[in-house]
């Protein structure tokens, strides 16, 4: 278990640039307090998703020091990146559902790469998809998922495996404001869990609707508001 | 952990979220058809897009051509050898015509020296009328053989390693009229022959085998094309690298075994049809000139392990090939930082 004194995720004066472009983030300092709620938020082109990455290790800092779990970001061995993302979980923009495979399968692929049983995740993938809605889309491949429904089927998937952390980039920016308020109870029901919760969203309505620290990017600065 | 596992499940159930549940229904009403599971599993690597059948198209096609050339090398090199072996057992002995008349004797005596050398299997004088047969094309059917001075001929098989150089000095030294044809003008040339057809049959194998390869190679990268959106998600659920390239290791595999299989099915189904036509029975002038055409065609085992080892080499260079672009992949996606 996890020492609540200790911090899931630590940054200090984090830069990043793509490239040789302009530096998207400056001197981005904060902390993330495990079971803890936050909101990253600010204009499209702020840096949310890019921070995002470096949350879960898919970019590197270009300066400062990023800690996850306690390992350096810059330092961790290339054996460790696939363990230390499997205690995160993240829903991509995008969703990323995989077309060939059904609802199911893609809640269940998490696991399935581990080389587990189906027989010994069965239940929990129902479960899981019957706790977000999708349990009679079970057998459905994503071609036939609604916006709302492949949204839900992402963030199933990235629940699956219980992760320490969860990573949502824009949860809310396909669905209509009612699925918005459900999608928003079940990342606090997680949050009572226990999982550390990282929503991206520049949905001022959605915020409004509870209330948790907010990590506001603007320009590439971040200011906190607890 | 199953523990920490149940207890979680029943956490979750504890908790209801009203998200779009089926609609109540009216008493009586049917539920509605709900979609099924797959019967299997789908595979983590998507199949059946088009890029990968026109590989299987692809690599059916190269092996069975690589297949064929495989043969056709092994056919040569085959009759090249058996020509140079049946001609090395066999020299002649020509007798020409005694001034007195007396061919006969001198035949008869250079039989005897002959079969005195070591290594002489046997000695046989063509008889006069066999000696006329083979001329008959030549010369017609009646012509008086006391006209033309036709050398007698000997047919002398040999042992290898027999010493040819002492039976050729020996019928010089006893027979007055006998000369050795040992063929070797005829040997060396059609040892050269032989020689320059391997050499062209095996540059042919080679340029075709390396088409093969260039060709599957990049058939394959084209078939991958698609996968770098599989292979990120993979990667970023937390998949281990080498369980991805496993993955498409195996998938490709398969399909390059597929796919080569059906080019050295054919390959060797097109052998097997030579060898029966070959060995089919006629009597008509045209059927045995069809026997001896295909005759010459037959594949031996070499064609058809060759066969095998064409398609099990293809299928494997594919195999290597999705796995190294999977890992060059995933390399990408490690080193897409800024
Ligand atoms: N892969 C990339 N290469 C270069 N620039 C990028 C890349 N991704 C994002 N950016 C730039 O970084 C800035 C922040 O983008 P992003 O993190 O996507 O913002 P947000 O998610 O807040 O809309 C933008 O100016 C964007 O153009
Ligand atoms: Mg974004």
């Amino acid at each position: 278990m996890i020492d609540p004194s200790e911090s899931v995720i630590r940054f200090e004066n984090v830069g990043l640039r793509y490239g040789l472009g302009p530096e998207v983030l400056r001197d981005v300092s904060f902390s993330i307090a495990p079971g803890s709620f936050q909101y990253v938020t600010g204009p499209s082109g702020a840096g949310k998703t890019s921070l995002l990455r470096l949350l879960f290790l898919s970019l590197r800092p270009t300066r400062g020091i990023l800690q996850i779990f306690g390992q350096d970001a810059a330092t961790i061995r290339r054996d460790k990146v696939q363990s230390t993302r499997r205690r995160i979980g993240i829903v991509f923009q995008d969703f990323r559902l995989l077309e060939h495979l059904t609802t199911f399968e893609n809640v269940a692929l998490p696991l399935r790469v581990l080389g587990t049983e189906e027989s010994s995740y069965r239940r929990d993938v129902s479960e899981l998809l019957d706790w977000v809605g999708l349990g009679e889309k079970m057998w459905v491949y994503p071609q036939v998922l609604s916006g709302g429904e492949k949204q839900r089927a992402a963030i199933a998937r990235a629940l699956i495996t219980r992760p320490e952390i969860l990573l949502a980039d824009e949860p809310t920016g396909n669905v209509d404001p009612p699925l918005a308020r459900r999608l928003l109870r079940l990342f606090i029901e997680l949050n009572r869990l226990g999982t550390s919760v990282v929503i991206a969203t520049h949905d001022l309505g959605l915020m409004d609707q509870y209330d948790a620290r907010r990590l506001i990017l603007e320009a590439g600065h971040l200011a906190i508001h607890d | 952990m199953t523990e920490i596992r149940s207890a979680f499940a029943v956490r979750i159930r504890s908790i209801r979220i009203p998200l779009r549940r089926g609609q109540a229904r009216a008493p009586g009403e049917r539920e509605p058809e709900l979609p099924r599971r797959p019967m299997q599993p789908n595979p983590i690597v998507p199949p059946r897009t088009v890029a990968r059948r026109a590989l299987l198209a692809l690599v059916a096609i190269m092996s069975f051509l690589a297949c064929l050339s495989v043969a056709a090398v092994s056919i040569v090199s085959e009759r090249a050898y058996d020509w140079r072996n049946q001609i090395a057992e066999e020299v002649t002995i020509q007798v020409k015509p005694a001034s007195d008349g007396d061919t006969d004797a001198l035949v008869a005596r250079a039989v005897d020296v002959a079969l005195q050398v070591p290594g002489i299997r046997s000695a046989v004088p063509i008889s006069e009328a066999d000696a006329a047969k083979l001329l008959e094309p030549w010369l017609g059917r009646d012509f008086d053989r006391s006209e033309l001075p036709v050398p007698r001929l000997i047919a002398v098989r040999i042992a290898p390693g027999a010493d040819i150089a002492a039976l050729s000095r020996r019928l010089h030294e006893e027979v007055p009229n006998a000369s050795l044809d040992d063929h070797s003008l005829w040997m060396k040339r059609l040892s050269s022959m032989a020689n320059v057809m391997m050499m062209l049959g095996l540059a042919i194998l080679l340029l075709v085998m390396v088409a093969t390869a260039l060709c599957v190679v990049f058939a394959t990268r084209g078939a991958m094309a698609g996968s770098r959106d599989v292979i990120e998600v993979l990667h970023f659920i937390g998949a281990e690298d080498s369980y991805v390239a496993r993955e498409y290791q195996r998938h490709f595999l398969v399909l390059g075994l597929k796919g080569a299989g059906i080019g050295g099915a054919l390959a060797a189904g097109s052998f097997l049809a030579t060898g029966l036509v070959a060995r089919f029975q006629g009597s008509t002038p045209e059927e045995a000139q069809l026997r001896t055409l295909f005759g010459s065609l037959i594949v031996g085992p070499p064609g058809y392990l060759g066969a095998l080892a064409t398609v099990l080499v293809t299928a494997g260079i594919i195999a290597v090939t999705a796995r190294w672009t999977v890992t060059r992949t995933l390399k990408e996606l490690e080193h897409s930082s800024g």
